[in-house]
């Protein structure tokens, strides 16, 4: 494990930096086994599981102006489910969403953009359409973009993307 | 059955310090009938009012949101009577203005208009206790029981459209009155 190349606890920690409490959340292949499930055990995260990911645009939101802090983790799938949502609640509607989306059957170290998978191919496409920032995870140095680019996402009322490239263990 | 405008009435004489999320129509009118910095219209999407309210609940347990839900966007986020009731926000009354059709495009009939007992569902799902009323007297005598009730709880409202009311969405989904409720609730 020492040399596997992307930790879910540097995830988790990073989240921490950031002042999440609430983790929004519809079971992702790629982060759920270590990333949801510890997040799901660690006291510290309040983890709010929704039956579609529209809900968890929305249950962000809401969180928000009750003066709360959250993250959104989906996979690539739920997030082309919800673009409706995202254009109208988070961009349009200017709240700061915070989606950690996995980008699952991502092939090892190759851009998004490069993938045979078409879904993972056109996420970061859609996300430069809407206006809406993104960062890649595919390793534990990565994982340091985290916390600033939730931090901005607050400071500007405006949604990111965490988009995962390869499971977190 | 009761028009909605009236039905908001009663709600606007009754109300302390709740949070209202309403949608569509009812956005529209809450906004003339029940003006208030703690009304929520910022929905954005049909069928998210519900989840918009989820949040609000959970983020603030000590406040009572009501949610002014239409029956066209529910059966568009159906799921979020499992997420609701899986949560069981205390603090989360779940109205639906139950008119059998998509009022603001058209006034199409939802599939199956009239033949869904919505309060079942939410009971299935997992709702603490649910309501249904079709009389403006009982709504106003059922109202403060309602509101003291645990949630979370469904309430199921047979209403027609009443008085037009002037359309504004860029009130609904304006930034500046967001900000300000995010101010006033931090605040109260």
């Amino acid at each position: 494990m020492a040399d596997y190349p992307l930790s879910a606890e540097a995830i988790k920690n990073e989240f921490k930096r950031a002042g999440i409490h609430f983790v929004v959340a519809l079971p992702d292949r790629v982060t759920s086994h270590h990333l949801l499930k510890g997040l799901m055990a660690d006291p510290e995260f309040k983890v709010v599981q929704v039956c579609k990911e529209d809900e968890g645009i929305s249950i962000c939101s809401g969180l928000y102006a009750a003066g709360h802090k959250s993250v959104f983790m989906m996979q690539y799938t739920g997030f082309l489910d919800s673009i409706n949502a995202i254009r109208g609640v988070a961009v349009e509607g200017h709240f700061p969403v915070c989606m950690v989306v996995g980008l699952l059957g991502k092939e090892p170290d190759l851009a998004p953009t490069k993938s045979e998978k078409l879904g993972v191919k056109i996420t970061e496409p859609i996300l430069d359409v809407l206006g809406i920032e993104h960062h890649l995870i595919e390793r534990n140095a990565d994982t340091q973009a985290i916390a600033p680019a939730i931090d901005k996402a607050f400071a500007s009322s405006s949604p990111t993307a965490i988009l995962i490239g390869r499971e977190p263990r | 059955m009761m028009k909605r405008d009236e039905m908001l009435k009663v709600f606007a004489r009754q109300r302390k310090d709740e949070i209202a999320v309403a949608v569509y129509t009812a956005a529209q009118e809450i906004t003339h009938i029940a003006p208030n910095d703690l009304n929520y219209t910022f929905v954005g999407a049909m069928g998210q009012g519900s989840s918009h309210a989820l949040g609000l609940a959970l983020g603030r347990p000590d406040k009572k949101v009501v949610v002014f839900d239409g029956d066209g966007s529910l059966l568009m986020n159906l799921g979020s009577l499992v997420t609701i009731a899986n949560q069981a926000p205390k603090n989360y009354v779940h109205c639906l203005c139950e008119n059998g059709c998509y009022e603001t495009n058209g006034s199409v009939p939802t599939p199956r208009s009239g033949q869904i007992r919505f309060a079942d569902l939410a009971k299935t799902a997992g709702y603490k206790k649910t309501f249904e009323i079709s009389d403006l007297a009982e709504w106003e005598r059922e109202l403060p029981n309602i509101l003291k009730e645990e949630g979370p709880v469904f309430v199921t409202l047979k209403v027609e459209a009443g008085e037009a009311y002037p359309e504004n969405f860029r009130r609904l989904y304006s930034l500046e009155h967001r900000e300000n409720f995010r101010r006033k609730l931090a605040s109260s």
